[in-house]
């Protein structure tokens, strides 16, 4: 492991925007779901129970927005493992050739735990997904949320939105995707504790640090 | 817009003016103020408002009026005939001048259909229209035919003449209940049947008469068609969502729901959010305006709302006593949440599976990666 060192792998707004919206996504789904099939929690009326749980989600809902479109801004001036061309692993050769022996390692056909600096192409591959699913979840909240000030300037911009998928349409879209997320959550979490413990490559704490160990000639 | 105000102006010039018709009827001038006042707060106006409605209801002349009906369920004439404020007799008589409504009208046949050619061709962009129902263009539009002649064809002529047309309830704005999928009969609302047309739109099911009557006063006082959102709908009825207006609101915020019909929640009146109620996404003014002399409204009523003003209501807001509808492509039964928690259970499950088989199969050979590389 001698020609093993510590790089700087993912820099503070990679680290930053990842911890905030993946609490974000905890804190939206689980008032998300209360506001989807509340209990009747109050027992006077001058409670303000889901009043506070709404309030949590939209200023949740604000900051997870802002993580997103910080992230996507990154991927543009930040650096190699943060670039945007890592969500789109199947644009090049090596690219397909990693997705490939990813695949085979997680189903079992082949031994060889795949070796990557940034994200492994796999993983790029379902960030793409995800921030797709992330700007569809923004899109359609921002939607719902302008409908109490139907004037509003949001309600301007994301008001065509309702009409084009109706409300109903959006809302129900809204919260499927929840649970969508809440899929690749579980997966993410176990992924990268495979990877941390097969690959030995400390990619979860690179999560928190930013440092991974990589070998020298990278 | 101005001009519509004269072009009203100009209009039925032999007609006495309404305060003299109200006079000879017996009509109070305290009574006609009182309604004056009623309006300007139905407009959302201030109440000083009211004399100048009333300066104006006194100067304008009778706009002369036809009604449409095509594919409805004649409820919003039903709705019409049970207004308080102004009685139909006085609103017919007295504010307009109905000269064509195929369900009250004392004449039939062709002396009716030449009254309304009559109107079409002697006061051309001078008359109001009011249409309720919606109108089919499948097939040429041949599944609505009056005198004839099919719906479209009509509508084009005479909303297509008038000064301006109003479309009173869902069906008529929409395409409404007639429009609901599969739409049979292709029915459109009129903005979509006669493009080109100045419409205003009313919908509602049925359409609430007092906005009706506001809306027919704001015209008459302002000599435009008051300020409208997106869909067509003047703001004064329907620029506040319901929820947002509702009495029920503050068991929503506080977390009191019925549960099930009859339970205690729904006894003392808690939200009735979980009953499938669509006031967060229905703009209309049910919980002020209120029907029937402003009795009551649905949600009042222990009902939750249908949200019957949104256009495609039928389609989008049902099931509805659901809060939310049903997945397309899956049984009728999957809600978004039994789809969901499948999916995640899965992949959990999926997770669990290569985690134990991970675990047998021991040692992954890192460093032949690291050949590879
Ligand atoms: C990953 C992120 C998010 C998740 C998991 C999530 C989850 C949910 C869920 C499950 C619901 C209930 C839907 C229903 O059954 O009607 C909901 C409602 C809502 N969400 Fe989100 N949400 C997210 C992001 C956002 C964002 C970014 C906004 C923007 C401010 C937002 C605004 C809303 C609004 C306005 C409602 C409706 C609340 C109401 O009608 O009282 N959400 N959300
Ligand atoms: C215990 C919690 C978590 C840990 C340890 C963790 C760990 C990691 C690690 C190590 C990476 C980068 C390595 C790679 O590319 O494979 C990563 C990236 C990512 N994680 Fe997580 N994660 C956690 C929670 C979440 C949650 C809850 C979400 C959202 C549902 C999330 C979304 C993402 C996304 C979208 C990326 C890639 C985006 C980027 O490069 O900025 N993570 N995570
Ligand atoms: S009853 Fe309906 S409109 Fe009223 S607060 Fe509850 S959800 Fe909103
Ligand atoms: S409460 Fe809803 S369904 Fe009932 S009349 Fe008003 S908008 Fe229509």
């Amino acid at each position: 492991m001698a020609d093993l060192y510590e790089k700087y792998i993912w820099e503070v707004p990679v680290r930053v925007t990842h911890w905030v919206i993946a609490l974000s996504i905890v804190t939206l789904s689980l008032t998300g779901l209360f506001i989807g099939a509340p209990k009747s929690v109050a027992l006077v009326t001058d409670e303000f129970t889901m009043g506070w749980v709404r309030f949590t989600h939209f200023v949740a809902g604000y900051a997870f927005a802002v993580s997103v479109v910080s992230r996507i801004y990154w991927s543009f001036v930040g650096n190699e493992q943060a670039s945007w061309r890592e969500f789109f692993p199947w644009r090049n050769k090596k690219g397909r050739q990693d997705m490939y022996n990813v695949f085979n390692y997680y189903t079992f056909v082949s031994k060889r735990a795949p070796y990557t600096i940034g994200h492994n192409a796999l993983a790029g591959l379902a960030y793409s997904v995800v921030f797709l699913l992330y700007i569809v979840m923004i899109i359609t909240g921002f939607a719902l949320y302008s409908e109490h000030a139907p004037h509003g300037f949001l309600h301007h911009i994301f008001g065509p939105v309702l009409h084009i998928f109706t409300n109903q349409g959006v809302r129900m879209t809204h919260h499927l995707i929840m649970w969508f997320l809440i899929a690749f959550a579980i997966h993410h979490v176990y992924s990268a504790w495979l990877m941390d413990i097969k690959e030995r490559g400390g990619v979860m704490s690179s999560i928190f640090g930013g440092y991974k160990p990589v070998h020298k000639k990278d | 817009m101005g001009k519509l105000r004269k072009e009203l102006g100009g209009c039925d010039e032999e007609g006495p003016s309404l305060s003299r018709l109200l006079e000879e009827r017996g009509v109070s001038r305290r009574d006609f103020l009182k309604f004056c006042t009623t309006m300007s707060a139905a407009l959302a106006l201030p109440v000083t408002f009211a004399p100048k409605i009333a300066q104006a209801l006194d100067e304008v002349k009778r706009p002369t009026l036809v009604w449409l009906e095509y594919q409805d369920c004649a409820a919003d004439t039903e709705a019409l005939l049970r207004a308080e404020h102004p009685t139909v007799a006085e609103l017919i008589l007295d504010i307009l001048s109905v000269d064509y409504h195929e369900t009250v009208m004392a004449a039939a046949g062709f002396q009716a259909e030449e009254a309304l050619a009559k109107v079409v061709k002697e006061q051309k962009g001078k008359y109001l229209a009011v249409v309720e129902g919606s109108i089919p263009l499948k097939d040429d539009g041949i599944y609505c035919c009056v005198a004839g002649r099919t719906a479209v064809d009509t509508a084009r002529e005479v909303c297509g003449n008038a000064l301006a047309t109003i479309a009173v309830g869902t069906c008529a704005s929409f395409g409404g209940l007639p429009a609901a999928s599969p739409n049979p009969t292709g029915a459109v609302g009129v903005r979509e049947a006669v493009p080109g047309a100045t419409v205003l739109n009313l919908p509602g099911c049925p359409l609430n008469a007092d906005n009706l009557t506001a809306a027919v006063v704001y015209f008459l006082t302002f000599g435009k068609l008051p300020a409208t959102d997106d869909q067509g709908r003047p703001l004064f009825a329907y620029g506040k969502r319901i929820h947002d207006n509702c009495e029920r609101r503050p068991h929503f915020d506080a977390g009191q729901y019925v549960e099930r019909w009859g339970d205690d929640g729904h006894k003392v009146g808690y939200c009735l959010y979980k009953m499938g109620c669509k006031g967060p996404e229905t703009f209309h003014n049910c919980p002020t305006q209120r029907f029937n002399q402003k009795t009551s409204w649905p949600v009042a009523a222990g009902h939750g709302c249908a949200g019957c003003s949104q256009p495609g209501f039928w389609d989008t807001m049902t099931p509805l006593y659901q809060r939310l509808p049903n997945v397309p492509g899956f049984g009728i039964e999957h809600t978004a949440d039994s789809i969901g928690i499948g999916v995640a259970a899965g992949t959990a499950a999926a997770f669990a599976v290569h985690g134990v088989v991970s675990a047998f199969r021991g040692k992954s050979d890192a460093d032949t990666s690291k050949e590879e590389k």
